[in-house]
C-alpha cells in the first residue's frame, strides 16, 4: 500500500427525524500520501466533515458507515472494533475541532487536556509530556508557553485555543491530523497567525493532514491537493495549483467565480446634487452602568459620525467586537445611544425606537445576519412578509396577497414558497424572505447587519447581486455591515473602517489598495488571496501586529 | 427539563410520527375524561346507597368492583371519583397555567422592575412547600370545591410562571422579536403573535406535568382528610376511607389507587411520547 | 474563591433572606385567616362576652394585623415561639423532641437515597438505551407518577402484610435494640427513599446525558478515551452543578413526603404534630411548624444554588 490513507467507495447513512434513512456520503474515494495535506472543500451539507471524521472510524450520533473501505496506515477503520479504533485515535490520527472554545472541557486546565492523549495511551511519563507540550506551544508561537498550560480554557482567547488544540493533536506525533474548519470562527488578522503556525509545524514534522474548509483562499495557502465535495460526492480532485488555475468541474468554477472581485460601477449620477439621507454626529453608546458624565462604562461605539447619501451605500467593516453591530442597533434605535444626534431624511430622530413615529420606523429597516433567528419559526412565509403590509400600510387581505406575490418575485423566490415555514427553506431562501420583509415596509434605508456571513460563498454572492438590482429598481440606500472586505467592496460606495468602537478611516473602494490608517493596512493585507504563495510571501509589520493583532 | 424518555418504535400518519406508548396513554386519558363527563348518567347505584350486606365485598356480578367499608358500590364511587379528581385538577391547572403563562410572557417582554418584582414575589411563593401550603389554607378556610381549586391553582402559578418566563426570555432574545419591536408592535402583539406560537408545545407539556402534580397533591390532601369532604369523595379520599381494607387487599382500596396511577402515569408517558412533526425537507 | 463568586453567593443569600421574610409574612397571614374568633373557640361556648374580650386583649387580637406580625417576628428573634392554644404548653417544648425525630428520619433517608440515586442516575446515563436504562427510567416514572401514600401503602402491603418482616406502625419509644431500630425506621425510610430517589435519578440522568453530548466529550472520544473516562473525567465534573441542584431539589421533596409518611406510619415527628395541630386549629403551633418547614426548604434550595455557583468553572 503506497498511500497513508486510501478511502474507497465510502458510504454513510443518516437517520432523519421520521426514522427515514438518507445516504449523505455517496461513494467517496480519496488518497492521501505520507506528509501530504489534502483539503476537503465544499459548502455546508456537502459532507466534508462527515468524510473527515470517518477517517477516525467515527460517525456522529444518528450516522452510520454502511460500506466502503477506510484504510489508514494499512488498517481499515470501517471494520475495526471500537476498542481497536480507540487505540488509533489520538495516537495515529488526531483531530483539531472547528470550535476549540467548545471542545475544551471547561473544568480542567489546558495542560491537563493537551497531555491527556499521552495518559490515555500511556505514551510517555507526564513530566516528559508537559515538556513536549511547552515545545509545541513555542512552535505554535503561543504567548507565555511556560505558563499558558496552567490556565483554564475560558481564560484564553479563541485564536490561542485554536492553536492549543493543534498542540493537543500533535503531542502524540500522529501520522495524520484532521483539521475541521479550524479558522472559520476567527477574525482575519488572527486567522493569519493560526494558519502560519499550523503550516510551519505540519511542515516541520512531515505530518499528513486533512484540512476541511469552505474557504478556497484559506485552503490555497495550506493544501497540496484539493478535493471538491458537493452533496456527498467528489466533484473534482487535483493539485491546488491545478484547481485554482484550470478547474474542470462547473461547480468548482462557480466556487472560484464567487471570489472574483466584481467592482461596482460608480454611479452615473454621482455628481448630481446628492442629498443626505442619514447623518449621525458623535454618537456614543455602550453597555454597563452609566457613569457621572452620562456615558456608559463600556463604550462599544465611541464618538462615531457618518453620512449616508440617498441612493448610495455605506459599508462598515471591522473585526468581531469592534462595535459595528452595536452601531447598526444604535442607528435603528434598538440600543439607544448615550449621546449624539441622528438626523434622518432632514429630521432629528429620537434615540430610542419606541419614541420614533411609525413612518420613521417604516422608512428605516434592519436586516439581521441569522435568518434562522430573524424569522419567526412558527409562522409561514406569507404571514411573515404580510405583517408589515398590514401594520404600516393597512392593506386588506387581497391587497396583501397580491403584494406578497410581488415581493417574492422581487427577491427571486417562487410564489409557492409562501405557504412554507422558515425551517423548510434553505439558508439563502431564508435570507431572501428576511429581505422581502424589510422591502414590504417601503423603506428608504436598509441596514444590513452581516447578512451574507452565514451563507455559503456562492449563495452569498447571488444575494449581493440581488441587493444591487433592487437598489437600481427602488432607489434604496444600504448601510452594509460586514467583517468580509470582498462583500463590502462589491456593493458599497464608501467604506468605513472601525476598530475598538471608533471610526479609524473612511475610504472609497477604488482606493482600497492604499489605506492610510495602520489598522486598515493590517486588516486589508490579512484577507487571504486565491494565490497559493500569498501566505508565504506575506510580510507584516510586526509592530502593527503587536499593536492591533490578537486581542 | 429534559428527562428520560420511554420510547418505542414510532409509526407515521398525517405528517406526524406516533409511538405506541403515546397512543395507549392518550386513550387512557381520553377514557377517564369521558368517565368524568358521563359518570352521573352511567353509574349503576347512587354513591350513597348501601347495596351490600358485607363490607369490603369482593368483585362479583352486579358489584363489579366490590363494595366499600360501608357496603356501598365501589364502581359507582370510583366513576364519580373520576369526576372530582379530573374535574378539580383540570380546573386548577387551567387557572394556574393560564395566569402563569400570561404573567411569564409579560414579564419576559417588559423586563425591568415589573419582571424583577413579579419574579421575586412568585419565587418566594414557590419556596413554600406545596403540601404545607395546602394544609395551612385548607385548615384556615375549610375545604370546599372552589377553595380546593383556587388553592391548588395558586400553589402552581409560580411554577408555571417560572417555566413560561424562561422560555419567553429565550424567544425574546431572538432577532424576529427585535424586528417586531422596531416595527413598533404592541406588547400584546409580541406576546400573542410572536412568542406564544413558539412556546406553545413545551407549555402544553408543562400543563400536563402540572396536571399530574395537582392530581397527586389533591389525592394527598384528600388522603390526609383535608381534601373533599364526605359524602363526596375523590380517588384520594376513597383510598383514605377504605384503607382498613388494606390487610386483605380489598378492591375498595386497590382500585382507586390504580385509577390515580393509571391517569398520572398515562399523562407522563404521553408527554414523553408526543406526536412529532416530521421535519424532513424534500431531499 | 474569587470575589466574583463571593458576590454571587452573597447576593443569593440576600435573596434567600428577602424570600424568608415574604414567606414568614405569607404563613402568618394564611393562619390568621382561620375563620371564627380564636378567643371564643378557646373559651368554648359557655364563655361570657367579658371573658372573650379579656382574652382577645391579652392575645393582642384587637391590634392591627401588621403589628401582630411584628410582635410575632420579635418573639421569634427571642426564640419565643408562643404558647400552644390546645394544651397551654410552650410551642418550643412541643416541637423540640419531634423536630429531632423528623431530622433523624430525613437524615437516614438522605444518607441512603443520595448515593443510591446518583449511582442509578449516572449508570443509566452511561448505558443509555440499554435494558437497564429503560428499566430504571420506567420505574422512576412510575414512582413519580403515584402519590406518596400509594408508595407507603404498597410498602406496607409488601413488607408488613405479605412478608411480615416489619411492623406497619412506628413507635420510637419502644426502641431497645438495633433490630428494633431498624424495624421502626425501615418502613418510613423505604417509602421516603423511593419518593425522593425517583426525582433525583431522573434529573441526574438528564444532566449527565446533556454533558455527554457536548463537543468536549466528543473530543475526548476522538482522543481515544474509554467510555468510563469520558463520563468520569469529562462529563461528570461539568454536570456537578446540575446534579447538586437535583439532589437539593429532591431533598426538598422530603418536606412533602414526611407529611404523608409520618401520618401514615404514625411517626412522632414534627409533620404529624402539625397535621394534628391543623385538626385542633392550634394557631401558634401551625405557624411554627410551617415556619420550620419553609426554613428547611429554603435552606435546601439556597444551598443548591450556592453549590451550583461555586461549581461553575468559569467563575473559578
Amino acid at each position: 500500500m503506497s498511500n497513508l490513507v486510501e478511502v474507497r467507495n465510502l458510504r454513510i447513512e443518516a437517520k432523519t427525524d421520521s426514522g427515514r434513512l438518507v445516504e449523505i456520503i455517496k461513494g467517496v474515494s480519496l488518497d492521501i500520501a505520507d506528509g501530504e495535506i489534502v483539503a476537503l472543500i465544499g459548502e455546508s451539507g456537502s459532507g466534508k466533515t462527515t468524510v473527515a471524521l470517518s477517517l477516525m472510524g467515527y460517525a456522529r450520533p444518528g450516522c452510520r458507515i454502511t460500506s466502503g473501505e477506510i484504510n489508514v496506515g494499512g488498517k481499515n477503520m470501517a471494520t475495526l472494533s471500537e476498542k481497536e479504533r480507540a487505540r488509533l485515535r489520538g495516537t495515529d490520527i488526531a483531530y483539531v475541532p472547528q470550535s476549540a472554545a467548545a471542545s475544551f472541557n471547561p473544568s480542567s486546565t489546558i495542560m491537563e487536556q493537551v497531555i491527556e492523549v499521552t495518559r490515555i495511551h500511556k505514551l510517555m511519563p507526564p513530566e516528559q509530556a508537559r515538556q513536549r507540550a511547552v515545545e509545541l506551544f513555542r512552535a505554535l508561537s503561543l504567548p507565555d508557553p511556560e505558563g499558558i498550560g496552567t490556565r483554564y480554557p475560558h481564560q484564553v482567547s479563541g485564536g490561542q485555543l485554536q492553536r492549543l488544540s493543534a498542540a493537543m493533536a500533535l503531542i502524540s506525533d500522529p501520522k495524520l491530523v484532521i483539521f475541521d474548519e479550524p479558522t472559520t470562527a476567527l477574525d482575519v488578522t488572527t486567522q493569519i497567525d493560526v494558519l502560519k503556525a499550523f503550516k510551519s509545524v505540519m511542515r516541520a514534522g512531515g505530518v499528513a493532514g486533512v484540512y476541511v474548509s469552505h474557504d478556497l483562499a484559506v485552503v490555497a495557502q495550506i493544501a497540496d491537493r484539493i478535493v471538491v465535495l458537493k452533496g456527498g460526492e467528489v466533484q473534482e480532485t487535483g493539485t491546488t495549483a491545478a484547481i485554482l488555475s484550470a478547474a474542470q468541474h462547473p461547480y468548482t468554477r462557480e466556487l472560484l467565480a464567487a471570489f472574483e472581485p466584481k467592482p461596482r460601477q460608480a454611479h452615473a449620477d454621482a455628481d448630481a446634487a446628492t442629498k443626505q439621507l442619514l447623518r449621525i454626529d458623535n454618537v456614543t453608546a455602550g453597555y454597563g452602568p452609566v457613569r457621572d458624565d452620562g456615558l456608559p462604562l463600556i463604550r462599544a461605539v465611541d464618538s462615531v459620525s457618518l453620512v449616508v447619501e440617498k441612493g448610495r451605500n455605506l459599508g462598515v467593516i471591522g473585526e468581531s467586537g469592534c462595535g459595528k453591530s452595536t452601531l447598526a442597533r444604535v442607528i435603528a434605535g434598538i440600543h439607544p445611544a448615550a449621546t449624539g444626534d441622528i438626523v434622518f431624511d432632514g429630521k432629528d430622530l429620537q434615540r430610542a425606537a419606541r419614541k420614533r413615529s411609525q413612518d420613521q420606523l417604516r422608512e428605516m429597516q434592519i436586516v439581521f445576519q441569522y435568518a434562522d433567528t430573524a424569522l419567526n419559526p412558527a409562522k409561514p412565509v406569507e404571514d411573515i412578509i404580510s405583517r408589515p403590509l398590514a401594520f404600516y400600510h393597512r392593506l386588506d387581505r387581497q391587497a396583501r396577497a397580491k403584494r406578497v406575490d410581488e415581493l417574492l418575485d422581487m427577491v427571486r423566490l417562487p410564489r409557492g414558497l409562501r405557504y412554507r415555514h422558515p425551517s423548510e427553506l434553505s439558508g439563502g431562501q431564508k435570507q431572501r424572505v428576511n429581505f422581502a420583509r424589510a422591502l414590504a415596509a417601503n423603506p428608504k434605508l436598509i441596514i444590513c447587519d452581516e447578512i451574507t456571513s452565514a451563507l455559503d460563498t456562492v449563495v452569498a454572492s447571488a444575494v449581493i447581486e440581488l441587493l444591487k438590482e433592487l437598489q437600481r429598481e427602488l432607489g434604496l440606500s444600504y448601510i452594509f455591515i460586514s467583517h468580509d472586505l470582498s462583500v463590502v467592496e462589491a456593493i458599497c460606495d464608501e467604506i468605513m473602517v472601525m476598530y475598538n468602537g471608533e471610526r479609524v478611516e473612511q475610504i472609497t473602494p477604488d482606493k482600497l489598495t492604499a489605506p492610510t490608517h495602520p489598522y486598515s493596512k493590517l486588516l486589508f493585507s490579512s484577507v487571504p488571496k486565491l494565490d497559493p504563495t500569498w501566505l508565504d510571501g506575506l510580510v507584516r509589520d510586526p509592530e502593527l501586529v503587536s499593536q492591533y493583532g490578537h486581542r | 427539563m429534559t428527562t428520560g424518555r420511554v420510547t418505542t418504535s414510532r409509526r407515521s400518519f398525517l405528517g406526524h410520527s406516533y409511538s405506541l406508548v403515546g397512543v395507549v396513554a392518550a386513550l387512557v386519558i381520553l377514557a377517564w375524561t369521558l368517565v368524568a363527563i358521563l359518570a352521573p348518567y352511567v353509574i349503576p347505584h347512587s354513591i350513597g346507597d348501601i347495596v351490600d350486606d358485607d363490607y369490603f365485598g369482593p368483585m362479583r356480578q352486579g358489584l363489579w368492583l366490590g363494595s366499600d367499608y360501608l357496603g356501598r358500590d365501589m364502581l359507582s364511587r370510583v366513576l364519580m371519583g373520576a369526576r372530582y379528581t379530573v374535574g378539580i385538577s383540570l380546573a386548577a391547572v387551567s387557572i394556574a397555567c393560564f395566569s402563569g403563562v400570561v404573567l411569564g410572557m409579560i414579564a419576559a417582554v417588559t423586563g425591568g422592575w415589573l419582571d424583577t418584582c413579579l419574579s421575586r414575589f412568585l419565587d418566594a411563593m414557590n419556596s413554600i412547600p406545596s403540601k404545607l401550603f395546602g394544609l395551612v389554607v385548607v385548615a384556615a378556610v375549610g375545604s370546599s370545591i372552589p377553595v380546593l381549586i383556587l388553592t391548588l391553582a395558586v400553589i402552581y402559578i409560580p411554577g408555571a410562571y417560572r417555566f413560561a418566563r424562561a422560555l419567553a426570555v429565550n424567544i425574546n432574545t431572538m432577532d424576529f422579536i427585535t424586528v417586531a419591536r422596531v416595527r413598533g408592535e404592541s406588547t400584546l402583539y409580541l406576546i400573542g403573535s410572536e412568542i406564544l406560537p413558539n412556546i406553545i408545545r413545551p407549555v402544553l407539556a408543562d400543563f400536563g406535568l402540572r396536571f399530574v402534580f395537582i392530581v397527586l397533591l389533591l389525592s394527598g390532601l384528600s388522603f390526609l382528610g383535608l381534601g373533599l369532604q364526605p359524602p363526596l369523595a375523590d380517588w384520594g379520599a376513597l383510598v383514605r376511607e377504605n384503607i382498613g381494607g388494606l390487610p386483605f387487599a380489598a378492591p375498595a382500596v386497590i382500585v382507586p389507587s390504580l385509577a390515580i396511577a393509571s391517569l398520572t402515569i398515562s399523562v407522563n408517558l404521553l408527554i414523553d411520547n408526543l406526536p412529532q412533526k416530521i421535519r424532513d425537507r424534500d431531499a | 474563591m474569587t470575589s466574583g463568586v463571593l458576590n454571587l453567593v452573597l447576593k443569593r443569600l440576600g435573596i434567600a433572606a428577602v424570600t424568608l421574610l415574604i414567606v414568614l409574612f405569607a404563613v402568618f397571614f394564611a393562619t390568621s385567616m382561620l375563620p371564627g374568633d380564636t378567643a371564643s373557640i378557646l373559651l368554648g361556648q359557655a364563655a361570657t362576652p367579658e371573658a372573650v374580650a379579656g382574652l382577645r386583649e391579652a392575645m393582642h387580637l384587637n391590634d392591627p394585623a401588621i403589628l401582630r406580625f411584628l410582635l410575632w417576628l420579635l418573639g421569634l428573634l427571642h426564640g419565643d415561639l408562643g404558647t400552644s392554644y390546645a394544651n397551654e404548653m410552650p410551642v418550643a417544648a412541643l416541637i423540640g423532641g419531634r423536630l429531632v425525630n423528623t431530622m433523624k428520619l430525613a437524615g437516614i433517608t438522605t444518607l441512603l437515597s443520595v448515593p443510591l440515586a446518583l449511582t442509578l442516575g449516572i449508570t443509566a446515563a452511561m448505558l443509555r438505551g440499554s435494558v437497564y436504562d429503560r428499566t430504571v427510567t420506567i420505574l422512576s416514572i412510575g414512582v413519580i407518577s403515584v402519590p406518596e401514600f400509594m408508595v407507603a401503602t404498597l410498602a406496607v402491603l409488601l413488607f408488613a402484610v405479605y412478608l411480615k418482616w416489619l411492623p406497619a406502625l412506628s413507635s420510637v419509644n419502644e426502641a431497645h435494640s438495633l433490630t428494633d431500630l431498624v424495624r421502626i425506621y425501615a418502613m418510613p425510610v423505604i417509602t421516603l427513599t423511593f419518593v425522593i430517589s425517583a426525582q433525583m435519578i431522573r434529573m441526574t440522568r438528564a444532566a449527565v446525558i446533556e454533558t455527554l453530548s457536548t463537543p468536549y466529550v466528543e473530543m475526548a472520544l476522538l482522543k481515544g478515551a474509554s467510555r468510563s473516562r469520558m463520563v468520569l473525567r469529562h462529563a461528570l465534573p461539568n454536570a456537578l452543578g446540575p446534579i447538586v441542584n437535583a439532589v437539593a431539589l429532591s431533598l426538598s421533596y422530603l418536606v412533602g413526603g414526611v407529611i404523608i409518611v409520618e401520618t401514615i406510619f404514625n411517626y412522632p415527628g414534627i409533620a404529624k404534630l402539625m397535621v394534628d395541630a391543623v385538626a385542633t386549629r392550634d394557631l401558634p403551633l401551625i405557624q411554627s411548624c410551617a415556619m420550620i418547614f419553609c426554613l428547611g426548604y429554603l435552606f435546601l434550595i439556597t444551598a443548591a444554588d450556592v453549590v451550583a455557583i461555586m461549581s461553575n468553572p468559569r467563575l473559578r
